[in-house]
């Protein structure tokens, strides 16, 4: 049992010895004490997604919720941090409004509301309340109460017969609900573990939208609250056929998307901005569509064909749109195609798509400690020490220097040992990406030099971009990295020390499975940890809490 | 008018200290044309940040004369519209005291917190601007406005916390529409009948708090404090729709600006960011002269500011330090077209609330502006000579027109200077060599 668990702890290091890995694919989870429980803020996309999923497709809105901050490498892991200014509810407020409005506009309100009102001028309590009983239970991710869909009832009556207009009543509770703290928070509650009174795991209810953030980043739906209402994700098997459910259906897409762009640090495409004069030709719409076309290639690599996670920095298949075509130099599809490189392309791997290359860059030229960084810090999970204040710039402002290429330019970054000890983490990879400029176009030379892209990269020589996606794919840090940023993702906060074993063992079943990112999945949200909360003081009912007070105050003008 | 209202006061614990939610300014203690309390005193002062990143150059940005009448050096020489609204700070310090020089960060929170940042996940504290507003922005529709010329949303000096920073309006048609859109309570409009739906609205609401309220048992300690956090924006809310169901006092210089209906062009290239921050001044001025609030907050770019000069390959953080200084005129020239044109952008910022009428003067004269970057020589990160700017003249207790040398002392004094301006009445503010009690005094009247 020792020696599995050491390889096992090796991770995919161990990938050499696979033998022996297979030997070790079935043994125990170590122990895991659970994560803590979180209170996250929703996203603007799982909002979205959850009201679509509730409302149908036609229902959209068109402003975006405060961004989060990112925290260990994902904003996700900020939802569970951040806080709420009263700025932040007024936009809630405005999205609650406007899909409350859209929700009982004449066009979708008889297929939204289950039934039709005596008279539209009126209250219908019976037909307020089955609309609210439906609704709720989606929208709460819960079983609603009686009493609590009676007060909404009345609320909707109450305000029908002062508006006179059954409709506004629906519309106007319904915007009170998605302004509630249970709709915009997804609060983890626990109970005790059958199995093991003394811990707790997550209710039923949390551990269906702890599932159902992760992998449809949306609310669950009503299959997947049925499931929980039956206690069927309280048993191995029922929680296995809940799970697989979940992974066949095309809602995966979406879930695997909005990780991606999170991991990715897709959210600085918002902001990208290229210089005109140097780059005239960068358009909003090639900024879109690259993101788009890496988030493409990635879910059908992964979730689709179920490859090996790896091949994604040397894979040649992709998809191109007619915005793209110009970057690439080829000529325009006509709409979305599914399009694949030749085998002496240079474009292999997600490291030379635009959505690297350009975003990872300066507004007019291309950076190689930038790319660098990028390499390191998202698809390796490991920390670039920033800069020290007082570095002299003065060996880079030689005034008469006409460097022609990045690599003399950045050379006394590697010459001089003060500069050297962080930059040779970050600018030997980055200077390999040099065959592409800050537009992320192929070049061979930079003004009239030819670019030279070797380097070594933690050991591993290349001669060029597609042997660094070779080196970048046999890296050992590469497929822990992922499963770092799953695991945090999924249970809403960043992976401690203590997580050390639990991620290891994570890594094994992942090497085992040939990389595939479905099984992985399956092993993350089957597992033990997934499932169980840690005890912290003050949770529940262990300390008491004195209520907020009110004194009523009367003022005279 | 004369009314008797029942309003509560919430009382409770946030993190086992007491808190006390103060009662709001009603529109009934103003007279009937808004520009006095009924009683005869003057409306109170609103407070506003503007913040341009990257500093400046000593040599050609700080007058030779202290004083009033100084001189205005090139990198400065734009603000000559408005040099008698203004005030120039120079030679102030940031102490970091044990703490690390995080580049582009010490800098402006020691300003702005009062405090140095331990490391680039710390806010020692809320911002002033959040101190200002939760002291004099609860009887307005919004508590505080802060937006962006960046075109990011994350661009902002003004925080609560580390996790609660307050998110930037960054988009002039989202800005208008959320100012002057459907909503907007015209305080001239001829006639005013309560919307009863925003009655329902008001009303609906409660239940809402009543879920809160439950909800806070039973979430762990950490988590108590942002849903009581949330409890408190919704009774910012609830406030809100209040007052949208009493008639607004009529105020002579708002006018409903014209409509945007398309946003300008984004991206970083400079004319596009001076766009953007004309823009979104104008409807921030309008906003504070309709008394929608009494606090905003501008980021003309980040601390590291990624403003473009278009057919110049670095954006302006990289400049500073990769320019090389110009042998002949002995400094960086780009960088310094770069603060040339945040310059430009001051003053028209400045000038924008010379621009609305109010009593017997304009705006500007009830405004006090605090502006701060977050170093003195960007290129070599220093915390000292650290420039910064006020304008206005806070209701008459401020002289203008006047350049202070701070002689090296904390950048926190001119930061208190505006807490106590405001009405923060504290013996100092700041920690450890940051903390003062001194304020500005040449300023004051």
């Amino acid at each position: 049992m020792n020696s599995c668990k050491r390889h096992g702890l090796l991770g995919a290091a161990a990938v050499l010895s696979g033998s022996l890995l297979m030997g070790c694919a079935g043994r125990e989870e170590p122990e895991h004490p659970g994560t803590p429980p979180r209170v996250r803020i929703v996203t603007t996309q799982q909002y979205l997604n959850t009201l679509q999923n509730v409302f149908g497709s036609s229902v959209g809105m068109d402003m975006k919720f405060p961004p989060l901050r990112r925290t260990g490498g994902l904003l996700a892991n900020g939802a569970a941090l951040a806080g709420v200014t009263a700025g932040k509810i007024e936009t809630f407020q405005r999205a609650a409004s406007s899909i409350a409005a859209q929700v009982v506009a004449p066009e979708r309100r008889n297929y939204l509301i289950p039934c039709e009102p005596k008279s539209e001028k009126e209250a219908d309590e019976e037909c307020a309340r089955q609309f609210f009983a439906q609704t709720g239970r989606l929208l709460h991710r819960r079983a609603v109460s009686d009493a609590e869909i009676a007060r909404y009832v009345t609320q909707a009556n109450q305000a029908a017969t002062e508006l006179k207009d059954f409709y506004a009543g629906i519309e106007l509770v319904t915007e009170s609900m998605l302004l509630s703290p249970e709709v915009l928070f997804i609060v983890e509650g626990t109970q005790p573990d059958p199995r093991h009174p003394q811990r707790l795991q997550l209710d039923d209810y949390s551990l269906a939208s702890r599932l159902s953030f992760f992998l449809w980043n949306a609310a669950p739906d009503d299959l997947l609250l049925r499931a929980a209402e039956q206690g069927e994700l309280r048993t191995e098997r029922g929680l296995r056929r809940v799970v697989d459910t979940m992974l066949a259906s095309p809602r995966l897409d979406d879930g695997m998307r909005a990780f991606f762009d999170d991991m990715l640090g897709f959210d600085d495409f918002d902001v990208l901005s290229k210089d005109p004069m140097v780059y005239p030709f960068f358009t909003g719409a090639m900024a879109t569509d690259a993101r788009e076309q890496t988030l493409r290639t990635i879910v059908e690599h992964l979730v689709h064909k179920q490859r090996d996670y790896r091949d994604l920095y040397v894979t040649r298949a992709t998809f191109m749109s007619p915005a793209l075509a110009p970057l690439y130099q080829i000529p325009a599809p006509e709409g979305w195609v599914e399009y694949e490189f030749p085998p002496d392309s240079p474009r292999q791997g997600l490291l030379t798509q635009v959505s690297f290359v350009a975003l990872r860059a300066h507004p007019g030229r291309s950076s190689p400690t930038l790319r660098g960084k990028a390499l390191r810090e998202r698809l390796l999970c490991q920390e670039v020490p920033p800069p020290p204040p007082n570095v002299d710039f003065g060996k880079l402002n030689n005034p008469d220097a006409h460097y022609k290429t990045q690599r003399e330019r950045v050379r006394a970054h590697l010459e001089d040992p003060v500069c050297a000890g962080c930059h040779k983490i970050t600018d030997p990879t980055g200077l390999a990406l040099e065959n592409f400029d800050g537009a992320g176009r192929y070049r061979v030379a930079e003004n009239g030099a030819r670019i030279d892209t070797s380097g070594e990269f933690d050991g591993v020589h290349f001669d060029d971009v597609v042997g660094l996606g070779k080196a970048v794919r046999d890296n050992p840090s590469l497929p822990g990295c992922l499963v770092n940023r799953l695991y945090s993702y999924g249970t809403g906060g960043a992976a401690r020390a203590t997580d050390r074993a639990l991620l290891g063992y994570f890594n094994a079943r992942f090497a085992a499975a040939g990389y595939q990112l479905p099984e992985l999945l399956r092993a993350i949200v089957l597992s033990d940890a997934f499932r169980h909360v840690q005890q912290t003081n003050g949770a529940g009912r262990t300390h008491e809490r004195k209520p907020t007070e009110e004194i009523p105050i009367e003022e005279v003008s | 008018m004369s009314k008797w209202t029942r309003r509560t006061v919430l009382r409770g614990m946030v993190g086992g200290a007491a808190v006390n939610v103060a009662l709001p300014l009603l529109n009934c203690f103003l007279n009937s044309n808004g520009t006095a309390f009924a009683s005869g005193a003057p409306l109170p002062v609103r407070f506003g940040t503007w913040g341009w990143g990257l500093g400046m150059n000593a040599g050609i940005f700080v007058p030779s004369k202290v004083g009033a009448d100084f001189d205005l050096p090139d990198e400065i020489a734009a603000l000559a519209p408005v040099r008698r609204h203004i005030n120039l700070i120079s030679n102030t310090q940031a102490f970091r005291d044990s703490y690390q020089n995080l580049c582009h960060y010490t800098g402006w929170v020691v300003a702005r917190t009062g405090a140095a940042p331990r490391d680039g996940r710390d806010m020692p504290g809320e911002t002033l601007d959040v101190t200002i507003a939760n002291q004099i922005g609860g009887s307005t529709r919004f508590k505080s406005l802060t937006v962006t010329a960046t075109g990011d949303a994350r661009s902002t000096y003004s925080y609560e916390n580390i996790n609660t920073p307050t998110t930037s309006d960054w988009s002039p048609l989202q800005f208008y529409t959320r100012l002057f859109g459907p909503e907007f309570p015209d305080p001239n409009a001829s006639t005013f009948t309560p919307d009863p739906r925003v009655m329902v609205r008001r009303s609906v609401l409660s239940g809402v708090m009543d879920q809160t309220r439950q909800l806070l048992q039973t979430v762990p300690a950490d988590d108590r404090a942002r849903l009581d956090q949330y409890f408190s924006g919704l009774r910012h809310l609830e406030q809100q729709f209040d007052q949208r169901l009493r008639k607004p006092e009529p105020i002579a210089a708002c006018v409903r600006p014209g409509e945007i209906t398309v946003d300008p062009q984004m991206g970083q290239e400079q004319q596009a960011v001076a766009l953007r921050h004309r823009m979104m001044t104008d409807l921030l001025v309008m906003a504070v002269a309709c008394d929608q609030t009494r606090v905003f907050n501008m980021s003309y770019t980040d601390a590291n500011a990624s403003t473009i000069k278009p057919g110049y390959e670095k954006p302006h953080h990289t400049t500073t330090h990769e320019e090389p200084i110009d042998p002949k005129l002995g400094y960086q020239p780009t960088v310094s077209w770069f603060t040339r044109r945040s310059m430009e952008a001051l003053a028209y910022f400045v000038e924008a609330f010379t621009q609305v009428k109010e009593g017997n003067g304009t705006l500007l004269d009830n405004v006090f502006i605090y502006a701060t970057t977050d170093h003195g020589y960007a290129r070599t990160h220093s915390l000292d000579h650290m420039p910064a700017f006020t304008a206005g003249r806070a209701g008459g207790k401020v002289k203008t027109g006047l350049h202070v040398d701070a002689q090296g002392t904390a950048a926190t004094r001119v930061g208190y200077t505006a807490l106590r301006l405001m009405g923060v009445d504290r013996p100092s503010w700041g920690v450890n060599s940051n903390n003062t009690s001194r304020e500005i005094g040449q300023i004051l009247v």
